[in-house]
């Protein structure tokens, strides 16, 4: 066989991610360490700064909240799903889908439509006679966890849905019928399978939030800022571009090590998955 | 089979109305009659959607969007159709971390490759911005097409192919006779997901807009910012319900089992 040949057809797809993705990102890292002050004077000087902790803190947190919420939402429903008829299963996946295919800039739109002042919840709040002010809802660190949670869960549903339908029947029954609780089943027999999934989707999930800009921007406001708001805000409205780029590599590096230790925990617990 | 107990249904009826609600409601408020955003709608009315064309930097960015996906999709198959092979065919040649390093690009967070983008690439060689866009899309969807057309290969019996050129067809006539028409499937499927993942990108786009030039994502995104009427409701609608006709049109001739991968 041609040796050259299988490398001349990756070639394109290599050189491409290198010059044109590697490059440019090393060039962000490398201004970083280039300073005046030395070379982790960039990285001092970020926590350093009460508000840069801050933010960093608020970014993590709603990411880890939207993660603990989208498993508790993705699992039943993934639950379900995979129990359903064959039929029913197929409309279901389509229905957690069809919100993944659909800009996040409409899905975020639609809590300004829903939490806004004159939005349903207020309205609704009012009409009843509960609230005789609009409460405010949006451009709160909550807007933006309701936000990120509707956008990330279908990600989870999905990733979930697959490993829960290979879980064999009868391991479950076999639980049932030796005795074991429904709840002793879920925590003992379901969940431990399931787990290389809920992993998977965690990952998903915590690092789609976590890098997140649409969602905090419409629903966060100007108080609530996060990483992105902050990268962008450093690079086009300060135009210090030393500072975003450390708020970039900063981002990169939690983003790839959570993605890395995770998936490492995943190969640990599952090893016929990897 | 098992019958699901109540709880877990009411619980994924609550989901599915908590994951499809908003939408129908952004849908609602879109023929509502008000300046502002209202729900339930007051009044009908169709002068949204009207609006939605008159205000021409929504017309201009969507044509520039469109422009880029079809484009950053296509050079992202022609590059990745090629890898996608080599991975597939010659798999055992070629490094085991190289199809790791093909996922790089969705390791990588988009905002963070946008802004580097714009600052290596854009400011440092003086590219303008229409090309920049480009090159980003392209990276960012290269992923989906190695990776689905690589699942479609996955799937196709080599042994054909070699029979082709053992009877004395060109490897490269081969190519195109023999494999390309047994992959069509997973390439429509690369491209709808790559058209769609490109369409919708705000991060990437985000640093990348100049004069005169931006994507519809992220004209959407200053709209919604300065003005409350439910023009950009009226959008979503439209977008939502190209959405619905990729889909079915993905439904025809695919199946739905593409989506869950």
């Amino acid at each position: 066989m041609n040796r050259v040949l299988p490398w001349l057809l990756v070639t394109p797809a290599i050189l491409a991610i290198l010059v044109l993705l590697v490059l440019p990102l090393l060039d962000t890292i490398s201004v970083t360490f280039i300073q005046e002050e030395g070379v982790f004077a960039g990285y001092q000087d970020f926590f350093d700064r009460r508000f840069n902790r801050g933010v960093l803190w608020r970014t993590v947190r709603i990411a880890l909240i939207v993660t603990v919420i989208a498993i508790a939402i993705g699992f039943p429903t993934a639950y379900f799903i995979a129990r359903a008829p064959r039929s029913w299963r197929s409309i279901l996946i389509v229905a957690s889908v069809f919100p993944l295919l659909t800009s996040t800039v409409v899905r975020s739109f639609a809590w300004i439509v829903i939490l806004g002042r004159n939005g349903i919840i207020n309205e609704t709040l009012m009409g009843l006679g509960l609230i005789s002010e609009p409460l405010s809802m949006l451009y709160t660190e909550g807007a933006i966890i309701v936000g990120l949670a509707y956008l990330f869960s279908p990600l989870m549903i999905l990733s979930l849905v697959g490993v829960l339908e290979n879980i064999d029947k009868s391991v479950v029954e076999a639980s049932i019928s030796l005795g074991a609780s429904p709840a002793k089943t879920f925590w003992r027999v379901i969940l431990p399978l399931a787990m290389p999934g809920v992993i998977v989707g965690a990952v998903l999930v915590f690092t789609g939030s976590f890098t997140s800009y649409t969602t905090p921007v419409l629903l966060g406001g100007q108080r609530n800022t996060v990483l992105a708001t902050l990268l962008f805000r450093e690079a086009m409205t300060e135009f210090d571009w030393a500072s975003a780029s450390t708020i970039a590599v900063i981002m990169m590096v939690l983003t790839i090590s959570v993605v890395l230790i995770m998936s490492r925990v995943a190969r640990r617990l599952n090893p016929a998955a990897a | 089979m098992q019958r699901s107990s109540p709880l877990l249904v009411i619980t994924a009826i609550a989901v599915f109305i908590f994951l499809l609600g908003p939408l129908v409601i952004v849908a609602a408020a879109s023929i509502s009659n008000t300046e502002f955003l209202a729900f339930p709608p007051q009044g009908f009315s169709l002068r949204w959607f009207v609006n939605v064309f008159e205000v021409s930097a929504f017309r201009d960015t969507f044509l520039i969007s469109l422009q880029i996906a079809l484009l950053g999709t296509f050079l992202s198959l022609l590059i990745g159709i090629p890898a996608a092979y080599a991975l597939s065919r010659f798999g055992f040649a070629l490094p085991k971390a190289l199809s790791n390093f093909f996922v790089l690009p969705i390791l990588v967070p988009q905002i963070v490759f946008g802004f580097s983008l714009l600052s290596a690439i854009s400011v440092d060689f003086d590219l303008p911005v229409f090309p920049t866009l480009l090159i980003g899309h392209t990276i960012i969807v290269l992923p989906y097409s190695i990776r689905v057309v690589g699942a479609s290969l996955a799937t196709f019996d080599f042994s054909a192919e070699e029979a082709a050129i053992s009877l004395g067809c060109p490897p490269m006539k081969t190519f195109y006779t023999i494999v390309l028409p047994n992959i069509r499937g997973g390439i429509l499927a690369a491209f709808i997901l790559a058209f769609i993942t490109s369409l919708n990108n705000v991060p990437v786009s985000l640093f990348l807009t100049g004069p005169g030039i931006s994507t519809l994502p992220i004209q959407m995104l200053t709209y919604v910012e300065n003005f409350f009427d439910p023009t950009v409701a009226a959008l979503s609608v439209l977008l939502m319900a190209l959405t619905v006709l990729v889909m079915a049109v993905v439904e025809k001739t695919l199946g739905l089992g593409y989506f869950v991968r």
